[in-house]
């Protein structure tokens, strides 16, 4: 019906693709697993022999990787918890409340999705001198947040206006309030959107790096992305380490992506969210 | 709150809708007066001034002149140039690329969804994850790219050193962008071809069009709303390029000929303390981004009358 190729061509097509997609990430992986001196082997070795998690245990025990994953944990929670917070209640308001110059409103905050948040540094680094927030995480979660507001009250606004509206009619008649019709049907009927939303916040605070760069200086409150791109920076040669430190911040990544696939797709596919 | 809109009493009315309303959008427009808002303003201030970051009050005026700097600016002229290279190769063979992996997807086809999986996997993983990797692929003495070069395929007789050259660079800094963004083009256009019925393409085989008439004649023009979209969204990526130059080259120290405009603009601003003059790039490149976005709804309107 939708064939365009046969399935013999289709399949060779699709496994070249395959090669060149896991060949780099085997290749990370294969590396982390291998020794100092085996890294420098001509010619490399797919297969790491001799087989060592050494790097690992160096990375997380002498390297301090495992405070770095806490702070990326601790960030990333913040971010997604007043993200969902946040974007939702906007949401509600802009799908649900009628006044005066909501269309405005609305598209002034639709203007977040079109500032590259890279120009954004320099401004938002005044404001958070301020604010007293260099080198402390809450300048990270609050600015994370920031980012994704536009995005992500764009997208439950479009959950919000399918919930069906006769359910919150007669919560309303009972003498509920708008708080209690947000929290009690608004939010259960949107599951699907919220777990979007969870996976977008989620993903931008465990991989930023432009602003963390900025903003964190002191060594011990850095998250992933900088402790692995300075990491990379001043242990040159040791890809070993490098490649352990970078596995360990993808764990979280791949277990998110495989728990959530089909929200994920599905949460790309409408949003249009650029990973 | 609709129910309740019939009432005439201002009291109740304030407190059971207004107020709520308020409460509502209040935080969320707080962080983005303070963070979003605030700082474009501040910044295209700061565009206009000789910048004084220890006395803000001591700063002064020079109109336009950081805007005209830059058009004179060799550095910046050529970080234009490498960012414009850099995002024509990436987006159309993003574009191209990933249409063709997205309608072999789109078949009837056993492991479906692993491919699609697989594919999109390489999105998910960060650009300073993806830079590392790419850095330690293309590396000069351990990169197993100069392996299969030199020692296996024997095209050269030297190790590349990849990240040197201010033209050899743009081949890893363009793959890495195209190995990492494909999966997302791919799932965009599956989503536009999924929207195709069906209907269409049995109709076209009775008639006798082949596989390529069907993707000519059906597909590319009803995919013409998802291309449009893609293209704007690639381009506005590719032109922001920031992470994988800062991590890679950084511009190249100490000639400055490897530079996208943003780690120009990061240079610029926080190691020469040029602020006013850091505001005014990533003002140039705003009003580009803006020019391509008004472009956008053009399109989008054509494919609409269409």
């Amino acid at each position: 019906m939708r064939k365009f190729f046969s399935n013999g061509w289709t399949y060779f097509f699709l496994l070249i693709g395959l090669a060149v997609v896991w060949l780099p990430l085997w290749y990370m992986l294969a590396t982390s697993f291998k020794t100092q001196s085996a890294i420098f082997e001509v010619p490399p070795r797919l297969w790491p022999n001799p087989f060592t998690i050494q790097n690992y245990v160096d990375v997380l025990t002498t390297n301090h990787f495992d405070r770095y994953f806490f702070n990326s944990v601790k960030v990333a929670a913040g971010t997604v918890t007043l993200t969902l917070l946040v974007s939702s209640m906007l949401a509600y308001v802009f799908a649900r409340v009628k006044f005066r110059g909501r269309d405005t409103l609305f598209s002034i905050l639709l203007l977040g999705m079109m500032v590259p948040p890279v120009m954004l540094i320099i401004p938002q680094f005044i404001v958070a001198s301020w604010l007293s927030l260099f080198n402390n995480h809450w300048g990270l979660i609050l600015v994370y947040t920031t980012m994704n507001i536009s995005m992500q009250t764009f997208l439950l606004r479009g959950v919000f206006e399918l919930v069906p509206r006769d359910l919150e009619e007669a919560a309303f008649i009972d003498g509920a309030d708008s708080w209690t019709v947000f929290l009690r049907i608004i939010l259960p009927l949107s599951k699907p959107g919220l777990a979007v939303v969870i996976i977008n916040s989620f993903l931008y605070s465990w991989e930023e790096f432009a602003w963390a760069q900025i903003l964190i200086r002191e060594e011990s409150l850095r998250t992933l992305p900088i402790a692995i791109a300075n990491y990379q920076g001043e242990h040159l040669t040791e890809w070993g380490h490098v490649f352990a430190a970078t596995m360990i911040a993808l764990i979280p990544v791949i277990l998110i992506y495989l728990i959530f696939q089909r929200n994920f797709v599905q949460g790309i596919a409408t949003t249009g969210l650029k990973g | 709150m609709r129910a309740q809109s019939k009432h005439q009493l201002t009291s109740q009315r304030f407190f059971h809708d207004v107020l709520p309303t308020i409460i509502f959008l209040l935080p969320g427009f707080g962080l983005f007066f303070l963070f979003m808002l605030g700082p474009m303003g501040y910044s295209l201030r700061m565009s206009f001034y000789n910048w004084n970051l220890a006395n803000p009050e001591m700063s002064t005026w020079v109109g336009f002149d950081n805007y005209i700097k830059a058009l004179n600016d060799p550095v910046f002229r050529h970080a234009v140039l490498n960012t414009l290279i850099y995002t024509i190769i990436t987006v159309s063979v993003q574009m191209v690329l990933g249409l063709c992996v997205a309608v072999l997807l789109n078949q009837q086809i056993r492991g479906r969804a692993f491919f699609r999986v697989s594919y999109y996997f390489p999105v998910i993983t960060s650009w300073v994850i993806v830079s590392v990797l790419f850095e330690y692929l293309f590396n000069g003495q351990v990169g197993l790219v100069n392996y299969v070069l030199k020692d296996v395929l024997h095209i050269t007789t030297t190790n590349l050193r990849w990240f040197i050259d201010d033209r050899l660079f743009f081949v890893p800094m363009t793959l890495l962008a195209i190995w990492k963004g494909v999966g997302w083009t791919t799932i965009i256009y599956l989503a536009g071809l999924q929207a195709i019925p069906a209907e269409l393409y049995e109709a076209a085989t009775v008639d006798g069009a082949n596989g390529w008439q069907r993707f000519r004649f059906i597909t590319l023009p009803l995919l013409r709303t998802t291309l449009v979209y893609l293209l704007i969204v690639l381009v506005i990526g590719g032109l922001n390029a920031y992470v994988s130059f800062f991590l890679i080259t950084n511009g190249g120290n100490p000639l400055d000929r490897t530079h996208s405009i943003l780690t120009w603009m990061y240079k610029v601003t926080f190691l020469k303390r040029d602020f006013g003059y850091g505001a005014a790039i990533s003002y140039w490149l705003t009003l580009f981004v803006f020019l391509i976005s008004l472009l956008q709804l053009k399109l989008l309107q054509k494919t609409a009358d269409y």
